[in-house]
């Protein structure tokens, strides 16, 4: 598998999601600078967290305009695989990449701990190594993850399994206790309608090694490389 | 018609024999410009005036120390042709006028403190103190500084890992915000800040220069009264965004061979920098201020010199390399300009709108910085707290009440705003005896920890100093860590009072023997004096930081309870030391008696026992016996652990319950040891002369002692509901 990892000015976990990617490629990735136009041939892209142009405007609003996410847009109509991970969410949903906003924390703080989450969906290339219903546990690390789409659009996603996870607690129960940012349906990860973009609020490049406290998140990245490779 | 009046002197907090001095170093009189130069280099923030004298006491020599004080930041050797740079810094009276900025530009200036000596900031910490919760502004100011550095620090991209919060109304009108960054750098490639080479250019970069922060200095050194409010537009504002693209623009930089010479613009900002690396450099300057980028119009010589705009730097280049230096800050969207050349003058001599507007000499105005020796008196030594003279309260309620005080009360609240996980080497998170940080793409880790008691140093200043380096030679042991060195950020009311002035050297006195004893250098610090509202002076409080040293990220020891079953095994004597305790105070409402003493020799066995039996693998946990005492320290234990392990303890024989519950005696971990390794670890402690006895058993879900129990689920629920709750937030829960 060939992956690349988007750049922007005020990312600050793109050398993270290098290192995990590195775990499960067995290679590095190619870390690709906002200003550069061409983008080499990859299978998936990577957007990675951080505080692009310092999230002024709105998060991620000015990174979606930059000439590279021109080109990723491009790519992933094309069918390759693009990860959103935290201002990465934001910013693929700013470029139109996925349905729905990142809206401001529902108790307006930031909050960095670990959440479990529900496995919704584990027919995508992203998920292969989970099994639907499956709690995981993943670090977030953010202000603004309060997800809304309208109404009928989030049915429409629901039925046709675009929600990728949800905030559980420990045993999978879903409840207003286990959401940490009043996203809507507690959802904390969503697909586009092809399946081939994923943008997620948790950090699984954060607990993708057992020293650090855990290692479910190493399986998207496995389940990447055997999907991909 | 001369502009220089009394009063404007005195505004610039000159004292008249100090404007003396003045006139002799100039044969003139100076304008305003010049004044203000002498007045923020003259500041106390920036002179250390007050305290340079016993400043000096300290020890900051050991084999593994690259560089002490007197650099921006601190450097020690960790092998492997790597070095660990440090510092701690204070931004206590920005952050009472403007909690968030105050506490947000507290973060970017020591950042910058750190990545200027060619590091990669890789872990902050903070030391909070707050006022009294009852107090009005308390819940503001707590809110605003958390809000300010978790802001700032999560934009940069680096993680907070941990620190320390302390409430007492003696900070009331001073709230105490100690700012700590440790960054790895090459050992061959560290940035230092003396100027060479007449004729270099003299380069500026970061951001554009406004009018906001000017006087900070200043200001730092003054006591607050009522009109400190119309100081607001001197709290400096930060823009974390800037400074991400400074950090990478600079490690690009430092990575090309262009650079002689590098400083931040810290406080008072192009004055200090440009001024300390000329006098470091023995050389002169000459600056033109029309070529600074400035981001308002018509600002004059005095403005530039004195603002305190954030995320500047400072530097000398090799001459020629000016293109490769501005390619790399167009590429990251920094302002760049040649600001000036190096001179063989001597002086430093300023120019505005093609006009001379400032000449004057650089050595005699550093030599000359006032260096007083100011009468001091020793505090009084008080009297040892019995006790017998304590009242004795049921230990399980006296520990739920302990647990849920502001001091011991969880910090989750508080932490959890920071992102303590990004850069990927977090080890151990916030919450433990210190966060361990592991160096990246290596299996070394470094561990770090803040440390003060200021109520012990309230009692006994020279106690308390020895008291708060032990205390981080053990926090940092307790992970199995190899104690390195020392920074420290001495906050203290003002020095022109004898009693305070003594206090701040019996402190140092105290520190320097603790740190002279167990090897453990300081090799960094700042000092912040005048923490004093309308006469009241805050509690002593020498902050120490300290880092330490795993050459096996792996063997990191935790505190929690592991499994049930396990010797509770206690190293170091305990005699039941009340006074200046958190029982006395907390339970008691007495503040009162002599702190517990420090066995400096016995302190450093332990230390070299603790970190050998963790790396032999014979204890499954560890943790250092402090504030609340031993009953805390085990209960800590419990709550720590997975799935909520007990602790049944034996009842004391010869000691009165409370006091053995809560006495702080000094020099003492907490071990959870398995029934195999107890004869080993028994027969170590006996080899290193250190008292260990089995003081109870791991098991169940209850705390118990004396015939008296509280379920660890009741214990985490006070611990973890003060907080949130004082802040208005609903219960957090889980």
């Amino acid at each position: 598998m060939k992956a690349a990892v988007i750049v922007f000015p005020g990312s600050n976990c793109d050398r993270d999601v290098a290192v995990a990617l590195e775990a499960s490629m067995g290679a590095k990735p190619h870390m690709v600078w906002h200003r550069d136009t061409e983008l080499p041939a990859v299978d998936l892209i990577v957007v990675p967290g951080g505080f692009s142009y310092g999230d002024y405007l709105r998060c991620g609003a000015m990174a979606a305009h930059s000439p590279i996410m021109r080109e990723v847009k491009a790519r992933a109509e094309a069918g390759a695989r693009v990860l959103g991970i935290c201002n990465g969410f934001q910013i693929i949903t700013e470029a139109g990449l996925l349905p729905g906003v990142l809206m401001r924390n529902a108790q307006l703080k930031f909050v960095c701990k670990d959440v479990h989450l529900k496995v919704e969906n584990d027919r995508t290339d992203f998920c292969r190594y989970y099994r639907s219903g499956d709690v995981v546990r993943f670090p977030i690390a953010h202000a603004e993850g309060n997800y809304f789409v309208e109404p009928h659009t989030f049915r429409e996603m629901e039925d046709n399994g675009q929600i990728a996870f949800r905030y559980c607690d420990r045993d999978g129960k879903v409840s207003a206790e286990t959401n940490p940012n009043g996203s809507l349906g507690n959802v904390a990860g969503v697909y586009n309608s092809k399946f081939n973009v994923l943008g997620l609020m948790p950090h699984p490049e954060r607990l993708a090694e057992d020293l650090l406290g855990g290692s479910d998140g190493k399986l998207m990245f496995d389940s990447l490389v055997e999907a991909l490779s | 018609m001369s502009q220089i009046t009394p009063e404007i002197i005195a505004q610039h907090g000159i004292k008249p024999d100090e404007y003396k001095l003045i006139l002799e170093i100039m044969g003139r009189e100076p304008n305003l410009t010049e004044l203000g130069i002498f007045s923020v280099m003259w500041s106390e923030h920036c002179s250390y005036k007050s305290s340079k004298k016993w400043l000096k006491t300290l020890p900051t020599k050991a084999p593994w120390v690259i560089c002490g004080p007197g650099e921006n930041a601190g450097i020690i050797d960790i092998g492997d042709n790597q070095a660990i740079v440090f510092k701690m810094e204070s931004h206590n009276h920005p952050s009472f006028i403007e909690p968030y900025q105050g506490a947000a530009t507290g973060v970017g200036g020591i950042l910058r403190d750190v990545f200027t000596m060619g590091a990669r900031p890789i872990a902050n910490m903070n030391a909070l103190r707050f006022g009294d919760p009852s107090n009005p502004k308390t819940r503001h100011l707590v809110a605003g500084v958390v809000a300010g550095i978790g802001g700032y620090g999560n934009c940069v991209g680096v993680p907070t890992v941990g620190g320390e919060t302390n409430f007492h109304s003696s900070y009331n009108g001073n709230i105490l915000v100690n700012a700590m960054t440790v960054g790895l750098a090459d050992k061959d490639n560290i940035f230092y800040s003396a100027a060479a080479g007449v004729g270099n250019p003299v380069v500026y970069f970061g951001s554009k220069t406004g009018r906001d922060g000017i006087h900070g200095a200043t200001m730092a050194s003054a006591e607050f009264d009522e009109k400190s409010e119309e100081k607001r537009p001197t709290v400096q504002v930060g823009d974390p965004f800037t400074e991400k693209l400074l950090i990478e623009a600079c490690l690009e930089l430092m990575a090309t061979d262009v650079i002689v010479a590098i400083q931040d613009m810290g406080a008072a900002g192009l004055t200090s920098s440009s001024f300390e690396m000329a006098s470091k450099g023995g050389l002169g300057v000459e600056l033109d201020l029309d070529s600074v980028p400035m981001r308002e119009q018509g600002m004059t010589a005095y403005e530039i010199m004195l603002s305190e705009s954030q995320e500047r730097m400072l530097m000398i280049l090799k001459p020629g390399k000016e293109d490769v230096a501005r390619a790399i800050m167009d590429k990251w969207e920094l302002d760049f300009a040649v600001i000036g050349t190096l001179t063989d003058t001597g002086r430093m001599v300023l120019k505005r709108h093609g006009e001379v507007v400032a000449d004057l000499p650089i050595d005699p105005l550093a030599q000359a910085s006032p260096e007083y020796d100011r009468p001091w008196v020793a505090p009084a030594k008080l009297p040892v707290v019995k006790a017998e003279d304590v009242p004795a309260e049921c230990p399980a309620e006296a520990l739920k009440k302990l647990l849920a005080c502001p001091d011991l009360a969880s910090k989750r609240w508080i932490y959890q705003q920071y992102d303590h996980m990004v850069m990927g080497d977090t080890v151990q998170r916030p919450g433990g005896d210190a966060a361990v940080v592991r160096i990246h793409g290596t299996d070394k880790a470094v561990a770090i920890t803040t440390d003060c008691t200021p109520r012990y140093c309230q009692a006994d200043p020279h106690e308390g100093g020895r008291q708060a380096v032990a205390e981080a030679y053990r926090n940092l042991s307790a992970t199995g860590a190899v104690p390195l060195a020392v920074t420290d950020n001495l906050n203290f009311g003002n020095p022109e009072k004898p009693e305070i002035m003594g206090q701040i050297v019996e402190a140092i006195k105290g520190m320097g023997e603790a740190c002279r004893d167990l090897d453990f250098p300081v090799v960094s610090g700042n000092v912040s004096l005048y923490n004093e509202t309308q006469g009241t002076a805050i509690q002593p409080t020498p902050a120490i930081g300290a880092v330490g040293l795993l050459d096996d990220v792996s063997k990191h020891m935790t505190l929690a309870f592991k499994s049930a079953g396990s010797n509770i095994v206690l190293l170091g004597e305990t005699k039941g030391w009340l006074g200046a305790s958190l029982y006395l105070r907390e339970i008691c409402g007495r503040e009162e008696g002599a702190p517990p003493p420090v066995a400096l020799h016995r302190e450093r066995r332990k230390g070299e026992l603790v970190r050998q039996l963790i790396q032999d693998g014979l204890v499954r946990a560890c943790h250092d016996v402090s504030d609340g005492g031993l009953l805390v320290a085990v209960a800590e234990m419990s709550m720590a652990s997975a799935d909520r392990v007990g602790a049944a303890l034996d009842a004391p024989s010869t000691l009165p319950l409370h006091a053995w519950c809560f006495g702080e005696d000094q020099g003492r971990y907490v071990l959870e040891v398995s029934d195999d390794d107890l004869v080993s670890v028994l027969e170590a402690a006996e080899e290193h002369e250190v008292n260990a006895r089995v003081i109870g058993k791991t098991g169940g879900h209850v705390i118990s002692v004396g015939g008296r129990a509280v379920t660890v689920d009741e214990l985490r629920e006070a611990n973890e509901g003060w907080l949130p709750a004082y802040m208005g937030a609903e219960m957090s829960g889980h």
